[in-house]
């Protein structure tokens, strides 16, 4: 009757011991391969789509009560809010004019510099699905994926400025990682001085840290730091962080300067993805040896190291 | 308690697979809820929880092999590295099959003290792997496995109720 005391008279398979063994060796191989390979991508993709209709239903009882509450929400308060919408769409609409007399300005004196005129991107529209459920990482999944043309690399944005970027994506969802994930970086361009750097995420939600900057460096409280759309990957000016705090300690060679998002990284559900960057010349050859140098430089610095 | 099933018999209780594969179940799905801010600090982690249950329980019909599969699942759902829950599954399992001698002995609120070390080496197993790849960890997390342990007592409460044969209504 009782199964716990014929453990020892049969044959139950291997120890407790061996079996944790086999397994820790075999989640530490694939740790390792998936952390310095790609090659578990597919298999987590068919893994993916296995989970994805639980996953929705995981969803459902968020949107349920979602739904329910702007089903509730009182005339009021929609009257209210008719109201200041109309307001804003007035001045919109004056603001508007103005500024499409200023495009088509813009457009003639383009045409009169003989530059290439600037690509209207392609964006589509998706909806945030999830946010991570692991602190560590921010990180949040949008209803679109490759079905739908999404390709990792791709930027996502907010009516306000840079989101983050596509870094993953299955048949109907990809994984977009925040601007302020502590592994994202952004190239960019201050506004006002026009001085390029790169910001860093520093892995808590209202903060990103501009590094390695001189204290020297031309950056003030207030400055909007926009994309410099140098590396190709993001389009230039879109707006992603204003600094808030400046520290300049001369004892230390850079300055501390401490940054909030601009865009709503943790308010909204609707999002933009932007596709179709232009094609950049591919980088000359010089260039890419010299980044091989660099690369041999850092290995060999790498290994002196103790 | 007067039925029959002594403290002692509460671990001989029935369990069928399909009711052990429906619990492990929900608990993923409470997983998979989307917690956010504080509430994904203090998220208790059901999966852990009920396999850690079945393990102390139940070690012969769930094991360190099941613990890593439903892991390698965790780590597709919540894009984390592969491996990363399965390593931590796979070491609570453990602890919970070599302590379920010992965790049998003891009333509900002395199990939750024995449960509350092995979640916290789950979790800081899940910390660990984090560090050594990104380099940081988030103390906060580790209150979910405070949180979880609070809720051992409850949830073993409400797995055993399930588990208890009904009586016959025409029995007298």
């Amino acid at each position: 009757m009782d199964d716990t005391r014929t453990l020892r008279f049969f044959n139950r398979g291997p120890s407790p011991v061996v079996r944790l063994i086999f397994f820790c060796v075999l989640s530490l191989l694939l740790l390792f391969v998936d952390s310095r390979y790609r090659y578990l991508e597919s298999s987590r993709k068919v893994l993916a789509v296995m989970i994805y209709p639980f996953q929705r239903l995981t969803a459902l009882p968020g949107e349920a009560v979602g739904s329910v509450t702007v089903y509730f929400e009182t005339q009021e308060r929609l009257l209210t809010e008719n109201e200041q919408l109309r307001q804003q769409h007035d001045t919109d609409a004056a603001q508007l004019s103005q500024l499409q007399a200023i495009l088509a300005e813009n457009a003639q004196l383009r045409v009169l510099m003989d530059l290439k005129e600037r690509v209207d991107y392609p964006m589509q529209m998706a909806e945030i699905v999830y946010v991570e459920r692991d602190i560590f990482k921010r990180k949040l999944f949008v209803n679109k994926g490759s079905q739908a043309n999404v390709m990792p690399g791709q930027v996502v944005v907010d009516d306000f400025g840079v989101v983050g970027q596509v870094t993953r994506t299955y048949p109907w969802l990809s994984e977009v990682t925040l601007v302020t994930d502590k592994d994202h970086s952004v190239p960019i361009q201050n506004q006002r001085s026009g001085l390029r750097a790169v910001v860093f995420g520093s892995g808590d939600i209202n903060e990103m840290a501009l590094r390695y900057m001189p204290v020297s460096a031309d950056i003030v409280e207030g400055d909007v730091l926009v994309t410099s759309g140098i590396d190709g990957t993001y389009p230039p000016n879109l707006p992603v962080a204003k600094v808030t705090r400046v520290e300049r300690d001369p004892a230390y060679p850079f300055a501390r300067i401490t940054c909030e998002p601009l865009a709503g990284v943790d308010r909204h559900r609707a999002l933009m993805i932007v596709s179709g960057l232009p094609q950049l010349p591919e980088l000359p050859e010089v260039a890419v040896e010299s980044t091989a140098e660099q690369e041999r430089a850092r290995k060999r610095f790498k290994r002196r190291k103790p | 308690m007067s039925n029959g099933f002594a403290k002692d018999q509460e671990f001989l209780l029935p369990a069928s697979t399909g009711f052990i594969a429906f619990s492990l179940f929900i608990a993923v799905m409470l997983n998979w809820l989307p917690w956010n801010g504080w509430a994904l600090a203090l998220r208790p982690d059901f999966v852990a929880l009920v396999l850690l249950y079945w393990c102390t329980h139940k070690p012969h019909r769930i094991g360190i092999g099941i613990a890593w599969l439903v892991g390698i699942f965790a780590d597709v759902a919540d894009a984390s590295l592969f491996g990363q829950h399965a390593l931590a599954y796979s070491v609570l399992a453990f602890g919970g099959i070599v302590l379920h001698r010992r965790v049998q002995m003891f009333d509900l609120r002395q199990q939750s003290f024995h449960v509350f070390p092995l979640l916290l080496l789950s979790y800081a197993t899940y910390a660990a792997v984090h560090w050594q790849v990104r380099g940081f960890v988030a103390w906060e997390y580790f209150l979910g496995a405070g949180v979880s342990a609070l809720l051992w007592t409850p949830m073993t409460l409400l797995l055993q109720a399930l588990r208890r044969p009904r009586r016959d209504p025409n029995e007298l």
